[in-house]
């Protein structure tokens, strides 16, 4: 068997020297571009301290790696001027030019032939000769570049900027620095080894504000010298090769091609180096190369798909987890307001890898002053100034809505059985709502319910519309009230075109026969399915008696003794509609530009205020997107939230999609949460997470990192 | 859970005394239902019409077709032979429905494959809409139609599961894969409002014993031979001995899996007996 490698990098130095260890027979080739004792790059890092697979896999090399290694523990967060550490993370670190160093040793030692300052230009031809190429050549892979069509590559480029630096200052843990000046925020990825690596990034509006797009090498590191003075301690930044970049996201639809091309390492698939693991990965690449062939010899091709069956979830999983981290550093302008602590705690589990459960595993006593700061600093009431001894986690503490305390933050909800009659919510709904108030969440949050018999969904739908209703969902909240602590809100809405539908049990947005549907109304005469029935535009005084509709509801809510009122302009229901462009073609003064669509849904949100309560919160559900190119983009309502924000709407609850039957959703568990803290953190106004959360570890990560307030929970 | 069991449609050898018996036997338990797949250009039975005959010689075990190419056939027809086999059946049916991947089996088929996605959505709104109005005979034993699943892993499926759907089916794979899919099916239903939970199918490839395992990776290998390189991965997951089959169990129930069909890949009773044993045994 001949091999040919192309990149001299750890990932094709490591599946050389595995492959020749196990194979001697085997010729084995590396071509590498750059002369054998190049030490481009600065330290690279090794998440995960244990690495037991490299032991495993050649132990010799393991031992002058680790013997190589920087240890530590902690993360130190610097905000400004504060600092935060916890600890149990569990780091190694290496300089690439070390580690390069041992694995070229180890290489030689088998009997690797290693062939420096040769390019491959045209790998086909060096695949004709060989039985198997291995493209190990990373970011910029001509490997992968050549056999394009096959591997099919897509390559995402970040926005932020980054450069890479050392210095000779010490560093003793993973430090990120986080630093406002009158350009813009920067931020610094600062860690362990014989030199340390000194990563500065920024936005792109920042790193222009500071004319880094001009300045020479020269004037760029004393620009940084005298930024970060402080954490420098006097030592000189230093770089090799000069240049800001915006990070490439490589992925691959395959990884290898029939028995004779694979790739392995950044040629492969690449993670944004704020989760530092791109050598690791490179190496574990390696390692699953190996054992694809000691699975299947030399059937090249059931070996690489080994290779790949093995790899590709790990690879992916971690890639995501690497695309959230990326997102982090992107918008960290975002999470700025965040109280210092809360920012460190919201850095941590910014990839979603670390959770609430697993920082109090890592370090039980940054958690749990986490705790005692939260209960302290954010939790109503505090009363005293005394920090607490111990503190219950996010999860448990109260939230204030104006005089409202809503006492944890969990909501509980369930989705309509749509047996109500005539409005008239059934028995089993409303029994199955005080179930839920029985399992101790913070609020109960009924599911939509319409305000007149036109604005149900189906003949099903509850309502809120007639004394009658008040008196019914009276004896729920008095119910709930008397055995438990949960408030009780009620969600209020015009289904609009979404009206005259068969029950959602058999499927969504079926239309009832005509014989048995109603009337419906919307901003525009547009049915919501093809074959639908068309509802009748809106006019004047439709405009007015359905804004009386939402009014009559919210005084009847009060009277039923209902805590919390939340209107819902989302899902294609009537207010939603009037702000979609795709459902709004009115001339009049409630369509038009955004300003002008969202008039309609802001008189009825004024209207309602102006009945319902002072001291009682009150609340929506907004669209965060159509998911339709020409629909309601997430800038849109954005904008809208802010402009509920300014009337002093005391919680968003995001939803997304069903604006219209034409859409292309993205059906990611995470992907309201996503939108919601962006909200949140953007706006600044409390929300209601909508998000798929199944786990309490998840509400006390979401509340914990100021991404969320309030949390709905499913199970 | 409950655990199905896949008829042999697509193997080679799975005759009328094969099928039926197999048919017979699962309906005496400890299996919940019979799986049949969808090829037209290969040398397998039509799945619907083999549930239909099965449906004859059973009187308990759910009918699920696991899964048919939905666009491939006509909405009237399909909506038509569904109905027939539920009411015939006495509500038996699960309809499990996908768009399908084989563009050859579009082409013999004289269907287009680029819409085929577009073509689905509607489809399952008109399967509905049929079995519900009266335009159209036999009325389903089931209240709505025949329990319609949806399979898939792209945005789109997700979609057409919260929108028209009963629950999903997924397509195969370690538990750690269906669980990441069921999960967004389940966020998906949350997100459209409708009451109740998806329900969860699942599903795996048997051949137990050294022999039988050399025969089910080469038929796996054959019948996902037009996936290129993917045909290679599916074989990897072959369960081939009872402790694989029992952590493969124990892993979808684990994930929430309501249902799990295996399909044997040797078309022999020796692999029925030996699979019914280990859950005889083991499960159920």
């Amino acid at each position: 068997m001949e091999i040919a490698v192309v990149g001299g990098g750890p990932g094709g130095l490591y599946a050389s020297l595995l492959l020749k260890k196990e194979h001697p027979d085997w010729e084995i080739t590396v071509y590498e571009r750059d002369p054998v004792d190049n030490t481009y790059g600065w330290g690279v890092v090794f998440s995960d301290a244990t690495l037991s697979n490299l032991r495993e896999a050649d132990t010799e090399s393991h031992e002058r790696i680790t013997d190589a290694f920087v240890r530590w523990d902690p993360i130190d967060v610097h905000y400004d001027d504060e600092r935060f550490r916890c600890g149990g993370h569990g780091f190694a670190g290496i300089m690439r030019a070390d580690l390069l160093g041992i694995l070229q040793d180890r290489c030689r030692e088998v009997g690797v032939n290693l062939r420096h300052e040769v390019a491959i230009d045209d790998p086909e031809e060096l695949a004709a000769e060989v039985d198997l190429l291995i493209g190990a050549d990373g970011l910029n892979s001509t490997v992968r570049e050549h056999y394009e069509d096959g591997f099919k590559p897509s390559v995402e480029m970040g926005n932020a900027k980054f450069a890479w630096f050392g210095t000779e200052k010490p560093f003793d843990v993973f430090t990120f620095v986080f630093r406002e000046n009158e350009h813009g925020l920067w931020r610094v990825h600062a860690y362990p080894g014989r030199k340390s690596t000194f990563i500065v990034e920024c936005t792109e509006e920042t790193w222009r504000n500071a004319g880094m797009d001009e300045k020479d090498e020269e004037t760029a590191l004393a620009y940084f010298e005298e930024l970060f003075s402080d954490h420098l301690e006097g030592h000189a930044l230093e770089s090799k090769l000069y240049a800001w970049r915006n990070f490439p996201v490589v992925s691959c639809r395959t990884w290898s091609l029939g028995d004779d091309v694979a790739l392995v390492g950044d040629a492969a698939h690449t993670a944004h180096f704020s989760i530092g693991s791109g050598t690791k990965l490179a190496m574990e690449d390696a390692i699953a190369v190996l054992e694809g062939v000691r699975e299947h010899g030399t059937d090249g091709g059931a070996a690489l798909n080994w290779y790949e069956k093995e790899r590709r979830p790990r690879v992916e999983g971690l890639q995501e987890a690497a695309e959230r981290s990326q997102r982090y550093f992107e918008n960290v302008e975002r999470y700025w307001h965040l109280e210092p602590r809360r920012f460190a705690f919201n850095l941590l589990t910014r990839s979603g890898r670390i959770s609430y459960e697993s920082l109090k595993v890592r370090d039980v006593e940054f958690a749990d002053e986490y705790d005692r700061w939260f209960q302290h600093a954010l939790a109503a009431n505090p009363g005293t100034d005394a920090v607490p001894v111990a503190a219950k986690p996010p999860l448990f503490q109260p939230l204030e809505l104006r005089e409202l305390t809503v006492e944890n933050r969990l909501t509980l909800t369930r989705p309509p059985a749509h047996s109500a009659s005539d409005g008239t919510p059934s028995e089993s709904y409303l029994e199955g709502l005080a179930e839920q108030g029985e399992r101790g969440p913070g609020l109960v949050l009924t599911d939509p319910v319409a305000v007149s018999p036109e604005g149900r969904i189906s003949p099903g739908t509850p309502g809120l519309y007639e004394e009658t209703h008040a008196d019914v969902w009276g004896d729920l909240v008095a119910d709930l009230r008397d055995g438990t602590d949960a408030a009780v809100g009620v969600q209020l809405f015009h289904a609009g075109r979404r009206g005259s539908m068969r029950p959602r049990a058999h499927g969504l947005d079926r239309p009832l026969p005509a014989e048995e549907g109603w009337e419906l109304f919307a901003p525009s005469a547009k049915s919501y399915t093809p074959g639908g029935r068309t509802p009748t535009a809106m006019d004047g005084d439709d405009c007015e008696r359905i804004r009386e509709a939402f009014v009559r509801s919210a005084e009847l809510a009060e009277a039923a003794g209902f805590d919390y009122v939340q209107l819902h302009a989302g899902h294609g229901y009537l207010l939603s509609s009037f702000l979609s462009p795709l459902t709004n073609e009115r001339d009049d003064e409630y369509g038009g530009d955004l300003e002008t669509r969202a008039r309609y849904p802001l008189s009825v949100f004024d209207a309602v205020r102006e009945a319902w309560p002072d001291e009682k919160p009150l609340g929506t559900a907004l669209q965060a997107t159509d998911w339709n190119l020409s629909g309601l983009k997430t800038s849109d309502s954005r904008r809208v939230a802010e402009m509920l924000a300014d009337r002093e709407c005391d919680l968003l609850s995001v939803v997304a999609g069903q604006a219209t039957f034409k859409e292309r959703p993205r059906y990611d568990p995470t992907v309201l949460a996503d939108f919601t803290e962006a909200f949140r953190n953007e706006v600044q106004i409390p929300v209601l997470s909508t998000n798929y959360v199944t786990t309490y570890d998840e509400v006390n990560t979401l509340v914990g990192a100021g991404r969320a307030d309030l949390c709905t929970f499913s199970r | 859970m409950q655990v199905g069991i896949g008829l042999p449609n697509t193997l080679e050898g799975a005759d009328r005394e094969l099928l039926l018996t197999w048919a017979r036997r699962a309906d005496e338990g400890p299996f919940t239902s019979l799986g049949v797949f969808d090829r037209l250009l290969y040398r397998s039975t039509e799945p619907l019409s083999t549930l239909a005959v099965c449906a004859g010689v059973t009187e308990e075990i759910r009918l699920a077709t696991s899964i048919v190419a939905g666009p491939l056939r006509n909405d009237a027809l399909l909506a038509k032979e569904a109905a027939t086999i539920d009411a015939l059946s006495g509500g038996r049916l699960t309809l499990g429905l996908a768009l399908g991947a084989r563009r050859d089996d579009y082409e013999a088929a004289g269907v287009d494959y680029g819409s085929r996605g577009r073509r689905f959505s509607r489809q399952l709104s008109e399967l509905r809409s049929y079995w519900e109005d009266d335009e159209m005979g036999p009325e389903p034993v089931q209240d709505g139609g025949p329990q319609l699943l949806v399979g898939g892993d792209s945005d789109p499926t997700f979609q057409r599961v919260g929108r028209y759907a009963d629950g999903y089916i997924h397509g195969g794979g370690p538990p750690r894969a269906f669980e990441k899919q069921a999960n967004q099916a389940r966020a998906a239903w949350q997100e459209s409002g409708r009451p109740g939970g998806p329900d969860l199918w699942g599903h795996g490839y048997v051949a137990l014993g050294e022999e039988a395992a050399e025969r089910g990776r080469e038929y796996l290998l054959d019948y996902y031979a037009f996936t290129g390189p993917f045909a290679e991965r599916i074989a990897e997951g072959l369960l081939t001995t009872p402790q694989e089959v029992l952590q493969c169990i124990r892993g979808y129930a684990d994930a929430g899996c309501d249902e799990l069909i295996l399909f044997p890949t040797v078309a022999d009773e020796e692999q029925y007996d030996r699979l019914e044993t280990v859950i005889e045994n083991e499960w159920g």
